[in-house]
């Protein structure tokens, strides 16, 4: 199982605390080098995208005094490292600069978008551990079995199926023909902001205030695009756990649970599902970053108001600050959930531990 | 040595004994032997045979195009617009009258090449970068693996989409996003094969023999690279046909009149709750290839790396 993201990387043998100094510095270390990378790609990105973001701000039949005044203002004059620096100043202090599309902080527009992205790929984050690590487990044990080749040919589909595609076959099937689910948006119109927004989560928010009615209209709007993402999950997780488990049911520790007489649910749950759980953590973790970033196609067909949709409608209106700050962010995100996996990854396996 | 004992008759027989014999009589041998015992595992599989399959009539589509159509799938026929599928149109007929079904053939040349060039660009980036750092370790490993790590961590699908913004629309841009977004598993996968590679006999015996780094990396490291890093780019082809249908789906990738097939969706979701056919046709062909090189990279790695966990 070629994977990135090596959760073992250098499990050394001493546990001094110099050693651990050592590698709270190395992780720092390689944390603020992603940020830096990260950044500055985008950066480079953000100026070389052929649209002129001056003309974006004072229309195409300004005169040149004013377009040349902006282009100062804007600091497009200075050279290219030093733009930079000044840009890495400024998100270290919180500033991504401001969005030409909504004339507000980027930051403030980040703020308000991600709740419904967070929203959409954390519930299909939870779907698709509860459908996806039972049926792992379950084709492992049944190797070479029916079961086994239907799951495995379940997870072959969720892998290979164009999201985008399979959620404007949802709508068309059950919103459009059946009328069962309503269709795209995140909310029906006339229940906007009946709801104070505290966690940012309409669901959450809906349920705390007992604004029943409204939960339902969030709940129907958020069960399609979330079946979208589970598909994904559920087809990753469904074959890492698979895989996890053979190798772990062809160990000497299960013969030796089986050969003892404990019964088949006690080895399987007990003994070997307890060791594949270490494993998953960081498959889950990997799982989480990828449909917070790739919600944006999901984000698209649904008009689901999130992070995705926001950077994609930047990207058409040559929003340069709206799509660095977007990409950094959810960069950070992505980097941020790999490193918590990691680090759980160490607590919970002893062997990582030392 | 022992090949005398019963002289087959039929040719087919003595070509099969040939495959078998327990010892090969020179590189050529060996090489068709191994090729047989793996297209022997390969083929029984009935999961690699369907993947296979597919793939194999994706590229019979994109090279026999010009006689399984009757144009190039860009004619426009405004009298006979959105016609449902029937006889005559078989996938029915898109909002400018152009047939479906031709679209989708001349389609599977656009996928092919986008696929093809992804793989020829990120396989050398990442075998150079991934085996040179594996060889040469210390600080070019260091420095060689923090580059590839940053690209590591990008959000794949927002960075292509900023690049493809940045570089402007079409298919070679998209090509470009995908691979830069792409290799860097690559590079990772090749440096982990090296460290295992490096120290091993007959490196040294090359070694020995006054072989050059360079030498010994392409003429020996890498080539034994190679199989693992043609299994995970068989894995990723879904996920690079899928990207790639994405960005044209949101208007980045190929461009009209091209018969791209994310593309086709995208026109199509315009007439999705009347004229259904104009999006779902072009998504089950994305699937079906998608599925097809899943299908075949699953085989794949049953017969190469018999390690992997999967079942014969």
């Amino acid at each position: 199982m070629a994977h990135s993201g090596n959760p073992i990387a250098g499990t050394g043998t001493g546990s001094s605390p110099r050693l651990f100094v050592a590698r709270a510095a190395n992780l720092l270390f390689t944390l603020s080098l992603t940020f830096v990378g990260l950044t500055a790609i985008t950066f480079i990105i953000g100026r070389v995208m052929p649209a002129d973001p001056v003309l974006a701000i004072v229309g195409d039949r300004a005169p040149k005094e004013v377009y040349e005044a902006m282009y100062v203002k804007l600091g497009l004059d200075k050279p290219l490292i030093q733009q930079y620096l000044i840009y890495l100043v400024n998100v270290l202090q919180g500033d991504f600069g401001k969005s030409i599309m909504t004339t507000r902080p980027v930051l403030d527009d980040l703020i308000r978008f991600f709740p419904a992205t967070f929203e959409l790929a954390s519930i299909a984050t939870i779907a698709g551990v509860f459908i996806g690590v039972p049926m792992g487990v379950v084709a492992a044990v049944r190797q070479g079995r029916l079961t086994d080749h239907i799951v495995r040919v379940v997870g072959l589909i969720g892998y290979s199926v164009p999201i985008f595609w399979l959620g404007l076959m949802a709508l068309l099937v059950f919103y459009a023909r059946l009328e069962w689910l309503p269709g795209p948006g995140r909310i029906e119109v006339y229940y906007d902001g009946i709801v104070e927004p505290t966690t940012g989560f309409i669901l959450i928010d809906s349920a705390m205030q007992k604004e029943w009615e409204v939960f339902h209209n969030a709940l129907s709007h958020i069960v399609l695009p979330a079946a979208m993402l589970t598909t994904f999950a559920l087809a990753y997780i469904a074959r890492m756990t698979r895989s996890f488990m053979l190798d772990q049911l062809n160990q000497e520790y299960v013969i030796t649970a089986r050969v003892k007489g404990l019964s088949e649910m006690a080895v399987i749950w007990r003994h070997a599902f307890r060791n594949v759980l270490i494993q998953l953590i960081t498959i889950i973790g990997l799982t989480y970053a990828s449909l917070l970033e790739g919600s944006v196609l999901t984000e698209t067909v649904f008009a689901w108001p999130g992070i995705g949709q926001y950077i994609t409608n930047s990207l058409f209106n040559a929003d340069m600050n709206a799509v660095i700050g977007g990409t950094v962010v959810v960069g950070i995100c992505f980097v941020g959930i790999n490193m918590i996996s990691d680090a759980l990854y160490r607590i919970v396996d002893p062997r990582a531990r030392r | 040595m022992t090949s005398s004992a019963a002289v087959p008759r039929s040719p087919s027989r003595r070509l099969k004994t040939w495959l078998l014999s327990d010892s090969p009589e020179s590189v050529f041998h060996a090489r068709c032997q191994r090729l047989y015992l793996g297209w022997r595992v390969f083929s029984i599989n009935p999961i690699a045979m369907t993947g296979l399959l597919i793939i194999v009539s994706l590229v019979l589509a994109a090279a026999l195009a010009p006689l399984l159509t009757q144009g190039d799938g860009t004619e426009q026929v405004l009298s006979r617009r959105l016609l449902p599928p029937g006889a005559e149109h078989w996938f029915g007929t898109d909002e400018l009258g152009r047939d479906i079904y031709d679209r989708i053939v001349w389609g599977s040349r656009i996928t092919l090449y986008i696929v093809g060039l992804v793989g020829v660009l990120v396989v050398p980036i990442g075998l150079v970068i991934g085996t040179v750092a594996g060889y040469v370790g210390g600080w070019v490993d260091n420095v060689l693996m923090r580059f590839t790590d940053i690209f590591l961590a990008f959000p794949r699908l927002i960075l292509a989409l900023a690049f493809v913004s940045a570089l402007g629309p079409g298919i070679e841009n998209a090509v470009l996003a995908i691979a830069l977004t792409t290799w860097s598993p690559y590079a990772r996968l090749a440096r982990a094969e090296t460290i295992t590679i490096r120290n091993s006999e007959y490196i040294m015996a090359a070694k020995l023999q006054g072989a050059s780094g360079w030498r010994i990396l392409y003429g020996h490291i890498a080539p034994l690279c190679i199989s693992s890093v043609i299994i995970r780019l068989t894995l990723d082809m879904a996920g690079i046909i899928l990207t790639a249908a994405g960005l044209g789906f949101l208007g980045l990738g190929a461009q009209p009149p091209l018969p791209e097939w994310g593309a086709m969706i995208s026109t199509g979701r315009q007439y999705l709750l009347d004229q259904w056919w104009v999006a779902t046709v072009p998504g089950i062909a994305i699937f079906v290839v998608s599925l097809g090189f899943n299908l075949l990279g699953d085989g794949l790695r049953d017969v190469l790396d018999p390690k992997g966990g999967g079942t014969g």
